[in-house]
C-alpha cells in the first residue's frame, strides 16, 4: 500500500501545476456551499443574539437598519443625531431606563462609544485591567480595540479628526486609558468606551482653555464686560483632559440639544415595551422606535433567500466542474496508456494500476478537502465581520 | 532454458506467427532478427508472457508459461525475467532511483528493503549513472534513460533477459556501452540473452542468430 501511495504522490507532485488546478477546483466546489452555509448561519446566529438582547432602539428617522448596526455593532455610517431630551424623555415616560449611545468618532479607525456606565451593566461587561472610567477624558477600551491601539491602563488614545481639511471641525482628543475590558467575542472587543459628555467634548460642544481671569491670559482679552470676557483665539484651548485642567472643561449652550446617535431603552416590562413604542408611531415624531431583533430577522431572511439561489448556482456549477475533472481524468488515463501497460509488462497487476490511479484521486480530494475545511475554520473565524462589513457597505 | 514448441500467435486475420520448435540454452546469447512485423517482439511479449499464445507451448526452465494463469505467469516474470524496450519506457515522474526500483513497488512479491536499494544504487554506479539518481528522465541523454531501463530490468537479478532492440534509438558509443552492460550481466550471472535487434554490426557478439523470416506467415 506504501509503494502504490508513493507511486500516486509521486505523479501528483510531478503534475503540480495540474494536480493544483484540479485541488482548487474541487476545493471551491466543496468549500463554497459549505463556507457560505457556516457564514451566514454564524452570522445569522451573532447578529441575532446581539440584536436579542437589546430589546429597543430609539433613534432619528431614517434607515432602521443603519442605526441598529450602528448603535449595536459599531459599524456603519453614523445615523442623524437625534437631541439628548429624547434621552430624557424616554426616562421621564417611567416605561423604560434609557442607555444613551453617541457612535460617531473614531480613533485611528477604532469607534468611539459615548455612553453611561449603565451600558457595561446592561452588557455584562466587566473590566479586566485597570479600572472603570471615573472622570472626564477617561476611557476603557475593548480587548481588541486595547490590542490594535496598543495601549493599556495608563496609557491614551488620541481620536481622529473627522477631516483634515475642515479647520472648524472636530479637533483631537487626548483620553487617558483607565482599564480594558475582558474579551467578550462581540463587538463591544472592538470599541473605546468614554463617558457621553467626553464624547460630546470630541464634539467640540464642551472644551476646556487658559483661565482668562489669569494674568498669563490677559494678553488675549479682548473685552470685558462683568462675567462675559472676549479673548481671541490665542488663548490656549487643552486637548487633553487632566487634573490640573479638568476644572476649566465646561458646556456651552442647552444640554437638550447635544446629540445622542441612539437611545437603548430597557423596558420595564413588555406592556411598558409596547407603549413606548407606541409613542413613536406617529408621522409627525422625529425619532423612530424599533425592535433590532425584527429588524435583523427582515435582514437575515433577505439573506437567506439569496443564499440559496447562490447555493443552488454553486451546485450547478460544481456539478459540471466535477464531470469536466472526471473528464479530464478519463482522458488522461488515454494518455497514460502507455505508462499503464509498463507497469503492466514489468510485472504490476491491472488492479495495482488501478489502485495507483484510485490514489491519485484520493490525494487530489484530500488536499482539496482539507483545503476547504480549513477555508471554512477561516470562515467561521473570520465570517461574521466580513458579513457585517458586506452588510454596512452594501 | 527457454522452449518453444509448436507455437502459433494469431493477431486478428492479418498476423500470424508459426514457430515449430526453438529452443535456447541457459546462459546462451541470441539475437532475433528479421523485417519489422516479422514477430520478433511478439514472441518476446510471448516468452515475457505478456501475452498468450493461440496454441502451442512454452516453457521456462521447465515451467510451461502458457499454461500458468496471469498472477503467476506475472509472478514469474517480474521474479525470472528481465525486460528492456527500444523506448526506454521509464515513468517520466519517478526519479532515477526510483525507475529502477519500480519493479518492487508494483508487484507484493518483491520485497523493498535497504538491500536492495543500495543493489539499485550499485548498480546505476556501475552503468555510470550513479550522479543522477534524483532525476528525473527528461533530463537524462538517450544513452543515461536506456542505461537506466536496463539497471531496472537487471535488479531483481533475473535468470533470463529479454531485451527488445535495446540499442535502436542509441548512437555507436552509446549502443556498444548498453551491450556491454547486458553481456557482463549475462556472463557473470549465467544468465540467458535474447535480444531483438536490426543492428547487423552487433550480431557478431551473439552465439546464435535466429531468423524470423522463416516464421512469420501473414
Amino acid at each position: 500500500m506504501t509503494d502504490v501511495l508513493y507511486l500516486a504522490w509521486r505523479y501528483v507532485l510531478f503534475h503540480r501545476y495540474k494536480t493544483s488546478i484540479l485541488v482548487l477546483s474541487i476545493t471551491l466546489i466543496a468549500y463554497l456551499p459549505i463556507g457560505l452555509e457556516v457564514l451566514v448561519s454564524q452570522s445569522a446566529e451573532e447578529l441575532t443574539a446581539r440584536a436579542a438582547s437589546t430589546p429597543l432602539l430609539i433613534g432619528a428617522r431614517g434607515s432602521a437598519l443603519e442605526l441598529v448596526l450602528n448603535s449595536l455593532y459599531f459599524e456603519s455610517a453614523s445615523p442623524t443625531p437625534m437631541r439628548y431630551e429624547q434621552v430624557e424623555r424616554v426616562a421621564e415616560s417611567g416605561q423604560a431606563s434609557p442607555i444613551p449611545l453617541h457612535a460617531r468618532f473614531r480613533a485611528r479607525g477604532v469607534p468611539i462609544v459615548g455612553t453611561t456606565l449603565d451600558y457595561f451593566d446592561f452588557r455584562r461587561l466587566r473590566v479586566d485591567s485597570g479600572r472603570q472610567m471615573a472622570v472626564l477624558g477617561e476611557c476603557v477600551l475593548g480587548a481588541r480595540a486595547a490590542d490594535e491601539l496598543g495601549a493599556g491602563p495608563g496609557g491614551s488614545v488620541v481620536s481622529s479628526p473627522e477631516n483634515v481639511f475642515d479647520l472648524a471641525g472636530v479637533y483631537p482628543l487626548k483620553m487617558r486609558v483607565a482599564g480594558v475590558l475582558a474579551p467578550t467575542g462581540g463587538p463591544d472587543d472592538g470599541a473605546v468606551f468614554v463617558d457621553l459628555k467626553t464624547a460630546w467634548v470630541i464634539e467640540g460642544l464642551g472644551h476646556g482653555h487658559q483661565n482668562l481671569a489669569s494674568p498669563a491670559a490677559s494678553a488675549a482679552v479682548l473685552e470685558r464686560d462683568g462675567n462675559r470676557i472676549v479673548a481671541n483665539a490665542s488663548v490656549v484651548e487643552y486637548t487633553e483632559i487632566d487634573a490640573s485642567n479638568l476644572e476649566s472643561f465646561h458646556f456651552h449652550g442647552d444640554r437638550a440639544g447635544y446629540p445622542v446617535t441612539a437611545v437603548i431603552a430597557v423596558p420595564h416590562d413588555d406592556k411598558a415595551a409596547v407603549i413606548l413604542q407606541g409613542r413613536y408611531q406617529s408621522n409627525d415624531e422625529p425619532c423612530q422606535s424599533v425592535r433590532p431583533r425584527r429588524v435583523m430577522d427582515d435582514l437575515l431572511s433577505t439573506i437567506f433567500r439569496v443564499r440559496g439561489y447562490v447555493v443552488a448556482a454553486v451546485v450547478l456549477v460544481g456539478l459540471s466542474t466535477l464531470a469536466t475533472a472526471a473528464l479530464v481524468f478519463l482522458l488522461s488515463l488515454r494518455l497514460r496508456q502507455r505508462e499503464i501497460r509498463t507497469i503492466v509488462k514489468i510485472g504490476g497487476s491491472r488492479r495495482r494500476v488501478a489502485a495507483v490511479l484510485a490514489s491519485e484521486v484520493v490525494i487530489v480530494l484530500l488536499f482539496s478537502l482539507a483545503l476547504a475545511g480549513g477555508l471554512t475554520l477561516l470562515t467561521g473565524w473570520l465570517g461574521s465581520a466580513a458579513m457585517r462589513a458586506f452588510i454596512v457597505s452594501s | 532454458m527457454i522452449a518453444v514448441t509448436d507455437l502459433e500467435f494469431r493477431y486478428g486475420e492479418e498476423f500470424r506467427l508459426n514457430i515449430p520448435e526453438l529452443s535456447v540454452d541457459r546462459g546462451s546469447r541470441v539475437a532475433f532478427i528479421g523485417p519489422s512485423g516479422s514477430g520478433k517482439t511478439t514472441l518476446l511479449h510471448l516468452l515475457a508472457g505478456i501475452v498468450t499464445p493461440t496454441a502451442g507451448r512454452i516453457a521456462i526452465n521447465g515451467s510451461e508459461i502458457s499454461r500458468l494463469d496471469d498472477v503467476r505467469r506475472r509472478d514469474l516474470r517480474i521474479r525470472r525475467i528481465g525486460l528492456v524496450f527500444q523506448e526506454f519506457e521509464l515513468l517520466e515522474y519517478l526519479p532515477v532511483l526510483d525507475n529502477i526500483l519500480l519493479p518492487y513497488r508494483v508487484h507484493p512479491a518483491l520485497r523493498l528493503d535497504e538491500a536492495v536499494r543500495e543493489r539499485a544504487v550499485g548498480l546505476a554506479r556501475d552503468v555510470g549513472i550513479g550522479d543522477k539518481l534524483r532525476r528525473t528522465p527528461e533530463r537524462l541523454s538517450q544513452g543515461e534513460r536506456q542505461r537506466v531501463a536496463v539497471c531496472r530490468a537487471l535488479l531483481p537479478e533475473p535468470a533470463i533477459l529479454l531485451a527488445d532492440e535495446p540499442t535502436g534509438n542509441l548512437d555507436p558509443a552509446n549502443a556498444a556501452q548498453v551491450l556491454d552492460i547486458l553481456f557482463d550481466y549475462s556472463q557473470t550471472r549465467d544468465a540467458t540473452l535474447v535480444t531483438v535487434t536490426h543492428d547487423h554490426d552487433l550480431l557478431g557478439r551473439f552465439e546464435r542468430i535466429v531468423d524470423f523470416k522463416d516464421f512469420h506467415e501473414s
